[in-house]
C-alpha cells in the first residue's frame, strides 16, 4: 500500500461516451489516489481505452466530469492533459527510432539557449537526472532504434516525467515485454509510486494485476462493475468479474493417447531477414492425438520455426516430414495440401484480409478449389453456405456473412481464423499464439477447440509465449532458447520452476549459480 | 469498392451505389464551380463556356461520335490503371505501354498486308496488347524479384518506350540509318510508319454518316472482361488479396511474385490496346506525336472511376466530353481551351484528396470504409 494519503490525484465522475451504435462508457466513475497503482481491468472492448482517452483529452465525454487534484478541468486535447501533469504511455510507442534518447525525450518540449538554439547538453543532463531519480536506467545518448523494447518503454516513461507528469497511464505495458522486462517494469512502477507518482495500469493479465496493483477496478461492457484489492481476490474471482460469469481457467482434458508421428522435424535450420541463424538445428516430432507445446520467451526462433513449417520461409538446412512426406522448401499450398492447418501468430497481418467479408475470409486458402471454384468461376453461393455453417459451429458473432472481417472484434476475428483452419479435416494443427490479445471468454473457447482437435487424433503443435497456456494444453513441452530446443519434458512432470529456468537458458541447476538473478526474475515473472 | 462487388452480386440497394458515387460526382461538381470562379476572375463567361463545351461534345451526332471516339483510349487506359490498383500496384507507365502498343500494331498492320481482314485485325490487336504487356511486365518482374518500386520503374519505362518508338520510325540521314519501321516512301518527309493495310483497319459502325469505329465496342467488352476477371474468378480473388494484404496472400498460398508480374502485364496490355485502337481505328499509322497524354489522363480516370470498370467507362466518357467540347468552348466563349485542363486537374485533386470534398460537404467517413492506400510500400512482397 503505497497510497500515503487519501488525496485524490485524479477523479472521473459519471463519464458517458457514445459512439454510433455503441455505448462505450456508461456513467463510469474512477478514482486515483496519490502514489497509488490502480489496475484497470477489463476485456477488449470493455471501455478501458475510451475512459483513458477521455482522461487524456483525446475524446470529449458526452456526460460527466474530470477532476485533477480536486479541481474540475475541461480537457480539449492531450496538451491540456499534459499541462495538468497527466502522461500516457501507449501500447505502440511514439518514438523516433533514429534519434537519441535525449532527443526523443525533449521532442516537442525543447530546451533552447538564447537565439533559439537547441541546448543538447542541458537536455542530456536533465534526462540523466530523471533516469537517476526514478531508477530508470538508460543512456541518454543511445539511439532509440537500437534499444531493446523494454528500454524503449522506459524512454516513454521518462518522456512523460520530463513533462512533469504525476499521473501516469500505462496502456497494456507488458504486452510487448519479456517476463524479465515486465518484472523490471513492475519495480519501476513501485519506485515511481513511492515517490508520489500515481499510476493507472491497463491490462487484462490477471497475474500481473495481483502482483503489482494496490487497488483494482474492473470494467465490463462500458460500465465499472467492481472495485477490489489484490488481497481480496484471486485470478478466478477477477476473471469472473471481467466476464460476468463463472469462467473455466482450466480445460477439461483426458490424458493423451498418442498415435503414429505426423510431424517429424529433423535438424532444421533457418535464417531471419538479417541473416542470423535463428533456428539452429531443431529436431522434434508431434504424434497424432497429442499436443506438443513450444515454450520460450519471444524472439528465440519460434516465429521462424513456424514460418518454415508452414511454407512461408525456406529451410536453410535439415527438413521435415508431414505424414511421411518430406519437405524442405514447400509452398504454403503444398503444406496445406499435406493436411496441415495454421493459426498464424498475427491474425490481422497473416490470418485474414480485413476488407474481405467474413464469407471470403473463410475460404482464404481454399477459394481456388471445388466447390468454391467451378470451371474458373467463383461460386459465391457455395462460399456463403460454407461460411454460414462455420459461423454457426464456431459461434462467430457477426452481423452478417457480408460484413468485412475487419469489423469484427478481436475475439471473433480469431474465431473466424480458427474456424477456417480446423473447420475442415486436418492431420496437423500448427497454432502460434492462438489466444494473444483475446478476452477470457474467447480464450476459453479456443482452448477447448484445440483439445477437441487433439482428441480427434490431430497432431497439434502449439507455440505460445504464455507459459500458462502451454502448461494448460500441452502433453509434452519443448523449451526453445536461442534457436535450439533445450529440453523436451512431459507436461505433467514439469514444474513451473524447471520450465522457467529452461526459458532463461539454464539447463542444469548447477549452472545457475552465476545467473541466479536473471533466473529469479524469469521465475518471478511466470 | 467492395460495395460495388456487392451491387453486382445483387446484394446491396441503391443507397450503397449513391454512397459510392457521391464523392466522384461532388468532385466533378466542385471542380466545375471552382473552374467558373477562375473564369469569372479572368472576365470570361462560365455559362457560355460550359454551354459551348456541352454543345461541342454532345450537340450533334457528329459531336457525340467524336466524344465517343475520344473516350475509347481513355477506357483502355483507365482500365489499365484500375486493374493494377486492384492488385496493389500503381501503374504510371501507361504512356510508354501505349506507345509500344501503338507502334507494334502499326508494324503488324503494315507487315500483315494480304491476310484476311478478321485475322489481320485480330493479330494487330494481339500485337498491341503483347507489346504493352511486355512493357508493363518488365517493371512487374523487377518489382517481384528485386523489390524495385513500380512507380519509379514505370516512369523510367515511359521514357524508354517513347524514345524507342520514336527511333523505330526515325528518318535517319546525316550518316544515321533510318529506323526499321519508318515509311520507305521518300516523298513522306514525316517520321512515321507507312499506312497500315486496309485489312487491318477497324471496321466502321453505322452511325449516320459519322465515322465511328469498332473501338468503342472493344472497350466495353474489355471493361466487362476485367470486371469478370477481378470479381468473378479465383484469379481475381487472389489478385485483390495481394492488393489488400500481400502478407495474408502469401500465407493463403497465393504466388505473390507471379501475381505481381501478371497484374502488371495485363495492365500494360490494356494500356497497349489504348494505343492500338488509335492506330487501327483513327490514324491508320504510327507517328510519335500522335498522343496527347492519354497515359497520364488514365490515372485521373481510374481514380475518378474508383477503380471500377463501370466507373472507368463513365469517367472516360466525361473526359471524352471535355476534350471534344473544349474547341467549341474556345470559339464560343473565347475561353482558352487550356482552362479545361485546369478543370480536369481540379477533378483529380478533389478525388485524390477527397478529405477536401468530405470537409466541404460534411460527409462522414463510414466506419467500415477503410482508407485504400494508393500504393503499397517499397520492397518485395
Amino acid at each position: 500500500m503505497n497510497a500515503q494519503t487519501g488525496e485524490l490525484a485524479l477523479q472521473a465522475k459519471g463519464i458517458t461516451k457514445r459512439f454510433p451504435g455503441v455505448l462505450a462508457n456508461d456513467n463510469v466513475d474512477l478514482t486515483l489516489r496519490r502514489g497509488e497503482i490502480l489496475a484497470l481491468l477489463g476485456e477488449n472492448g470493455a471501455g478501458k481505452s475510451t475512459l483513458m482517452n477521455v482522461v487524456y483529452g483525446l475524446y470529449r465525454p458526452d456526460e460527466g466530469e474530470v477532476f485533477v487534484k480536486g479541481r474540475r478541468v475541461r480537457l480539449e486535447n492531450p496538451r491540456d492533459a499534459i499541462a495538468l501533469g497527466i502522461g500516457m504511455v501507449h501500447q505502440h510507442f511514439q518514438l523516433v527510432p533514429v534519434m537519441t534518447v535525449a532527443e526523443n525525450v525533449i521532442l516537442g518540449a525543447e530546451v533552447t539557449r538564447a537565439g533559439g538554439i537547441l541546448d543538447q547538453r542541458a537536455a542530456a543532463k536533465s534526462v540523466g537526472e530523471l533516469s537517476r531519480q526514478y531508477g530508470l536506467e538508460v543512456d541518454p545518448t543511445a539511439t532509440v532504434g537500437e534499444l531493446p523494447v523494454g528500454t524503449q518503454q522506459r524512454v516513454e516513461i521518462i518522456k512523460a516525467l520530463y513533462r512533469h507528469a504525476d499521473v501516469l497511464i500505462l496502456d497494456e505495458p507488458t504486452a510487448v515485454l519479456t517476463p524479465q522486462e515486465a518484472q523490471e517494469l513492475f519495480r519501476i512502477m513501485r519506485d515511481l509510486a513511492e515517490q508520489g507518482v500515481s499510476i493507472i495500469f491497463i491490462t487484462h493479465k490477471l497475474k500481473e494485476v495481483l502482483a503489482v496493483a494496490d487497488r483494482i477496478m474492473v470494467m465490463r461492457a462500458g460500465q465499472m462493475v467492481g472495485e477490489t484489492t489484490p488481497e481480496q481476490s484471486t485470478e478466478q474471482s477477477l476473471a469472473s468479474m471481467m466476464v460476468g460469469r463463472e469462467v473455466l481457467l482450466r480445460v477439461e482434458k483426458q490424458p493423451a493417447s498418442p498415435g503414429e508421428p505426423v510431424l517429424q522435424v529433423e535438424q532444421l535450420v533457418a535464417f531471419d531477414e538479417r541473416h542470423h541463424r535463428v533456428v539452429d538445428g531443431v529436431s522434434f516430432e508431434v504424434r497424432a492425438g497429442e499436443v506438443l507445446g513450444i515454450a520460450g520467451v519471444q524472439g528465440n526462433g519460434q516465429t521462424e520455426l513456424v514460418e518454415v513449417l508452414t511454407g512461408l520461409r525456406p529451410a536453410a538446412g535439415g527438413g521435415f516430414q508431414i505424414d511421411g512426406k518430406a519437405f524442405r522448401k514447400p509452398t504454403p499450398r503444398q503444406v496445406t495440401g499435406a493436411g496441415a492447418a495454421h493459426i498464424p501468430e498475427n491474425r490481422q497481418r497473416y490470418g485474414m484480409v480485413l476488407p474481405y467479408t467474413v464469407a471470403e475470409n473463410m475460404v482464404l486458402n481454399r477459394y481456388y478449389r471445388a466447390p468454391f471454384t467451378r470451371t474458373l468461376v467463383l461460386d459465391h453461393r457455395a462460399i456463403k453456405s460454407h461460411a454460414a455453417a462455420l459461423v454457426q459451429e464456431f459461434d462467430v458473432r457477426t452481423p452478417s456473412l457480408d460484413t468485412p472481417g475487419g469489423n469484427l472484434s478481436g475475439g471473433n476475428q480469431q474465431k473466424m481464423v480458427v474456424a477456417r483452419e480446423i473447420g475442415r479435416p486436418v492431420r496437423l494443427l500448427i497454432a502460434a499464439q492462438p489466444t494473444r490479445g483475446l478476452d477470457v471468454g474467447s480464450i476459453e473457447f479456443i482452448h477447448r477447440r484445440i483439445v477437441e482437435q487433439r482428441d480427434a487424433g490431430v497432431a497439434v503443435l502449439l507455440v505460445s509465449a504464455e507459459l500458462d497456456e502451454i502448461r494448460l494444453l500441452a502433453d509434452r513441452i519443448a523449451v526453445m532458447y536461442k534457436g535450439r530446443i533445450l529440453a523436451t519434458v512431459s507436461a505433467q512432470a514439469a514444474t513451473r520452476e524447471q520450465l522457467g529456468l529452461l526459458m532463461a537458458g539454464i539447463k542444469d541447476k548447477s549452472e545457475s549459480a552465476g545467473e541466479s538473478d536473471d533466473a529469479d526474475r524469469a521465475l518471478a515473472a511466470l | 469498392m467492395h460495395r460495388l462487388t456487392n451491387i453486382f452480386a445483387g446484394r446491396v440497394g441503391a443507397g450503397a451505389i449513391a454512397r459510392t458515387v457521391m464523392i466522384p460526382l461532388l468532385a466533378v461538381f466542385t471542380a466545375i464551380v471552382v473552374g467558373s470562379v477562375f473564369m469569372l476572375l479572368n472576365d470570361y463567361d462560365p455559362l457560355a463556356a460550359y454551354g459551348g463545351l456541352l454543345d461541342g461534345a454532345l450537340g450533334s451526332k457528329r459531336a457525340i461520335a467524336r466524344t465517343i471516339l475520344n473516350s475509347v483510349p481513355f477506357v483502355f487506359g483507365g482500365l489499365s490503371v484500375a486493374f493494377a490498383f486492384k492488385g496493389g500496384l500503381f501503374n504510371i507507365g501507361g504512356e510508354g505501354q501505349l506507345f509500344m502498343g501503338a507502334v507494334a500494331a502499326a508494324w503488324v498492320g503494315v507487315a500483315g498486308a494480304g491476310l484476311p481482314s478478321w485475322l489481320h485485325i485480330f493479330i494487330s490487336l494481339l500485337a498491341g496488347f503483347v507489346a504493352g504487356a511486355i512493357w508493363g511486365g518488365i517493371p512487374g518482374t523487377l518489382k517481384a524479384f528485386t523489390g524495385a518500386h513500380e512507380v519509379i520503374t514505370t516512369i523510367m519505362f515511359n521514357f524508354i518506350g517513347i524514345v524507342f518508338a520514336g527511333w523505330l520510325v526515325s528518318k535517319g540521314g546525316q550518316g544515321q540509318k533510318p529506323g526499321p519501321l519508318v515509311d520507305p516512301d521518300p516523298l513522306n518527309i514525316v517520321p512515321r510508319t507507312a499506312d497500315i493495310a486496309e485489312s487491318a483497319r477497324l471496321p466502321l459502325l453505322e452511325w449516320g454518316r459519322e465515322p465511328m469505329h469498332l473501338g468503342i465496342v472493344l472497350a466495353i467488352v474489355a471493361a466487362i472482361v476485367i470486371w469478370w476477371l477481378v470479381w468473378k474468378t479465383p484469379f481475381g480473388f487472389g489478385l485483390r488479396m495481394v492488393g489488400l494484404n500481400p502478407s495474408a496472400a502469401r500465407y493463403a498460398g497465393v504466388n505473390v511474385a507471379g501475381n505481381t508480374i501478371l497484374t502488371m502485364a495485363i495492365a500494360g496490355g490494356l494500356a497497349g490496346l489504348a494505343g492500338t485502337v488509335e492506330t487501327l481505328g483513327r490514324n491508320y499509322y504510327f507517328a510519335p506525336n500522335f498522343n496527347v497524354g492519354y497515359g497520364f489522363d488514365s490515372i485521373a480516370i481510374a481514380l475518378l472511376g474508383r477503380n471500377h470498370p463501370v466507373g472507368v467507362v463513365l469517367s472516360a466518357l466525361l473526359f471524352g466530353v471535355m476534350d471534344a467540347g473544349s474547341t467549341r468552348m474556345q470559339l464560343r466563349a473565347h475561353v482558352p481551351s487550356e482552362i479545361i485542363k485546369v478543370v480536369q486537374a481540379l477533378i483529380l485533386a478533389f478525388v485524390a484528396a477527397n478529405e477536401i470534398i468530405r470537409y466541404i460537404y460534411r460527409i462522414r467517413r463510414e466506419r467500415e470504409e477503410a482508407a485504400v492506400p494508393l500504393s503499397a510500400g517499397w520492397g518485395k512482397r
